[in-house]
């Protein structure tokens, strides 16, 4: 029987590896805080004044999200309302869907769930890799997302980057590192610093109930430890002349 | 009070059911671990019943609105996160449960002589488990919902002569489309529903018939005291639903430990790529469905020969279906004198150790391209998965085994 339970267990182990599993560029890992307020409020500021122009996050609400990050609404109303007319409204995209694809032959993505369909190390990574590509429409290329249709819409803050590519063993390009040709106003700090706020913004859209689930399951766990021991003590005294 | 108890009981057997299926019912005393399976399911299955309704009142089957209609009740809908989140982890911990139903009955030989009947029942609960799920698994109209659907129902296609009629009979249309999702839901909330209620219902009477068996497998009704009560059994009431709320308990810290702190349980119980809506141009790098399909699904794909003049794929196909067949004939490919595992011999023992560690690790490579050595060793599980069953009426019938006590014990 205990040879068997540790089988088991031997068993499920390996399962444990299914994340790592992922192929493609490394990943930079990303500080999320979601109790980071100012954080959240910076990152929403970057979202509806850049995203927002050409992506959607049409599963979101204006007044939920100033709700949420402690943003009044009449401060939602003056500083983030510029695509919609009322405070309760969807989160729509500034540029109309089709226009959106005739200037880029794809419609930019609705950004609502972006953190969660993709990881944010991921998307503070994306953030962070775009580089100059003579080859490209745009003119610009992407490390962790290989000819994105997307231009570098932050090129002011981070600067041009270059891409230093080597050939390796088998004549393939192999990314080596980004060189900083013209740099931009914010320094290499503070752009990352300003990703990881936007990055922390679109994990809280993602998901709006992160910020209450938590504390909510820790109240639910120690509801449910209390019980127990009631509910333990009910069945031993039942169970007393089971023999 | 009485009186009205008199009243109802003379129209109505209200006493005569409370009693002979709680107060009166009889259930050995040595109920381990194992035996918490049975209850909690009942349970799982009232959650998703209870849940499925309020999600059913906001959720809109169309496929221009139900992804937004799922993304409305995770932000919108008064704590529909939660609702949301104790049906999608409430699937997941519905097939744990189950499958260690069915594990116990393995153990203890439940599915023996005389509970044939309640295994078959319960077989075809799994069946209709796995199809109430499949069905579900559509309804949020992410990327994997659809391109899943897309593949497991063109799976049809496979049969030969009607294969492609009856998959577009299936889908109502040539691809999954906005038929295919209606006619989804329809299923998943009445028809199979409907069925899961009375099997289970079946599956109960037909247990209370016989009785349960216990982690000894004897028959504690061949014992019986000058009253006629089993001399091991205690009744079901108040002994095991006093018991029952302790695993109840302990069973729902699981199960909020995930609701609350991991509910995408990073990946394996929502999909990263179900974050993205259904989109036919745009198909996920890897189709894999959830990881309760994902032995069967790896047993689908392990074939990569044609002999006997069947292409591989039909194989795969009815290697899948055998692998789900094979468990009706349990009770009769078991030639085993003894039911418990505690009086088997070693043939037993690591006959279903090794199935165990093959069906687990048919459900990791499921989740895995089926390619290089992961071909290799899904091969070699599906093999032993089959082993298991079509070896059982040999080896179960050399094995050793060990005298079983008159009663039950008890440590």
């Amino acid at each position: 029987m205990k040879k068997l339970l540790i089988l088991l267990v031997l068993a499920v182990l390996p399962a444990g590896a299914f994340a790592s599993s992922g192929h493609g560029p490394k990943l930079d890992p990303v500080n999320i805080d979601l109790s980071d307020k100012a954080s959240l409020q910076n990152g929403a500021r970057i979202f509806v004044n850049y995203c927002l122009s050409c992506h959607s996050a049409s599963y979101m609400r204006y007044n939920r999200m100033g709700h949420d990050l402690g943003i009044s609404e009449e401060l939602v109303k003056e500083n983030l309302l510029f695509a919609a007319d009322k405070v309760g409204d969807l989160m729509k995209a500034v540029m109309p869907p089709d226009d959106a694809k005739l200037w880029f032959g794809v419609a930019p993505p609705d950004l609502s769930l972006i953190a969660r369909a993709r990881k944010p190390a991921w998307v503070y990574t994306y953030l962070r890799s775009f580089y100059r590509d003579p080859k490209s429409p745009s003119g610009w290329n992407n490390i962790v997302f290989p000819h994105v249709a997307m231009p570098h819409v932050l090129y002011e803050w981070q600067g041009d980057q270059r891409a230093a590519f080597k050939k390796d063993a088998h004549g393939v390009d192999v990314f080596e590192g980004f060189e900083l040709e013209r740099p931009g106003s914010m320094s290499a700090k503070e752009y990352d610093d300003a990703m990881r706020d936007l990055t922390n913004f679109l994990v809280y859209l993602g998901e709006p109930a992160k910020l209450v689930r938590y504390q909510i399951g820790l109240y639910v766990l120690i509801f449910l430890a209390v019980f127990l021991v009631f509910a333990y003590l009910l069945k031993k005294e039942y169970w007393k002349d089971v023999h | 009070m009485q009186k009205l108890l008199a009243w109802i009981d003379d129209r109505f057997p209200l006493t005569k059911v409370w009693e002979e299926h709680l107060a009166k019912y009889y259930a050995p005393r040595n109920f381990n671990f194992w035996y918490y399976f049975g209850s909690l399911a009942l349970l799982m299955l009232v959650m998703q019943i209870v849940t499925g309704i309020f999600l059913t009142m906001h959720y809109k089957p169309d496929t221009g609105l139900a992804f937004a209609s799922v993304e409305y009740i995770m932000r919108d809908v008064e704590w529909g996160w939660l609702l949301r989140y104790m049906h999608s982890v409430g699937a997941s911990f519905f097939f744990i449960v189950v499958y260690l139903h069915m594990f116990r009955a393995l153990l203890y030989g439940s599915h023996r002589n005389p509970r044939e009947l309640i295994w078959l029942v319960g077989m075809l609960i799994f069946v209709a488990l796995m199809a109430e799920a499949f069905m579900g698994y559509l309804l949020p109209w992410g990327n994997m919902s659809y391109w899943g659907a897309q593949v497991i129902l063109s799976l049809f296609d496979a049969i030969p002569l009607v294969g492609p009629i009856l998959a577009e009979w299936m889908r109502g249309d040539f691809v999954v489309s906005d038929a295919t999702l209606n006619r989804f839901f329809a299923f998943h909330v009445i028809a199979v529903p409907l069925i899961l209620a009375a099997l289970v219902f079946v599956h109960i009477v037909a247990l209370h018939k016989v009785g349960s068996n216990n982690p000894d497998g004897v028959e504690i009704k061949k014992k019986k005291g000058p009253d006629g009560i089993p001399l091991d059994g205690i009744p079901f009431h108040p002994y095991y639903t006093v018991k029952d709320i302790v695993g109840v308990t302990v069973f729902l810290m699981l199960f909020s430990a995930v609701i609350f702190f991991a509910p995408e349980l990073g990946g394996w119980f929502l999909e990263p790529d179900n974050f993205v809506p259904a989109n036919n141009l745009l198909t996920p790098p890897e189709i894999v469905p959830l990881w309760y399909f994902t032995p069967y699904y790896s047993i689908l794909r392990a074939n990569t020969f044609a002999f006997f003049g069947i292409e591989a794929k039909l194989w795969g196909v009815i290697f899948m279906g055998l692998a789900i067949v094979f468990f009706f004939f349990l009770p009769w490919l078991d030639r085993s004198p003894v039911k418990s595992i505690r009086y088997r011999g070693w043939m037993y023992k690591t006959a279903l150790a090794i199935f165990v560690v093959a069906f687990l690790t048919l459900g990791y490579l499921g989740t895995q391209p089926a390619a290089g050595p992961n071909l290799i060793i899904a091969q070699v599980c599906t093999v032993l998965y089959f082993a298991f069953f079509v070896l059982m009426p040999l080896y179960t019938k050399i094995d050793k085994t060990k005298p079983v006590p008159e009663r039950v014990t008890t440590k």
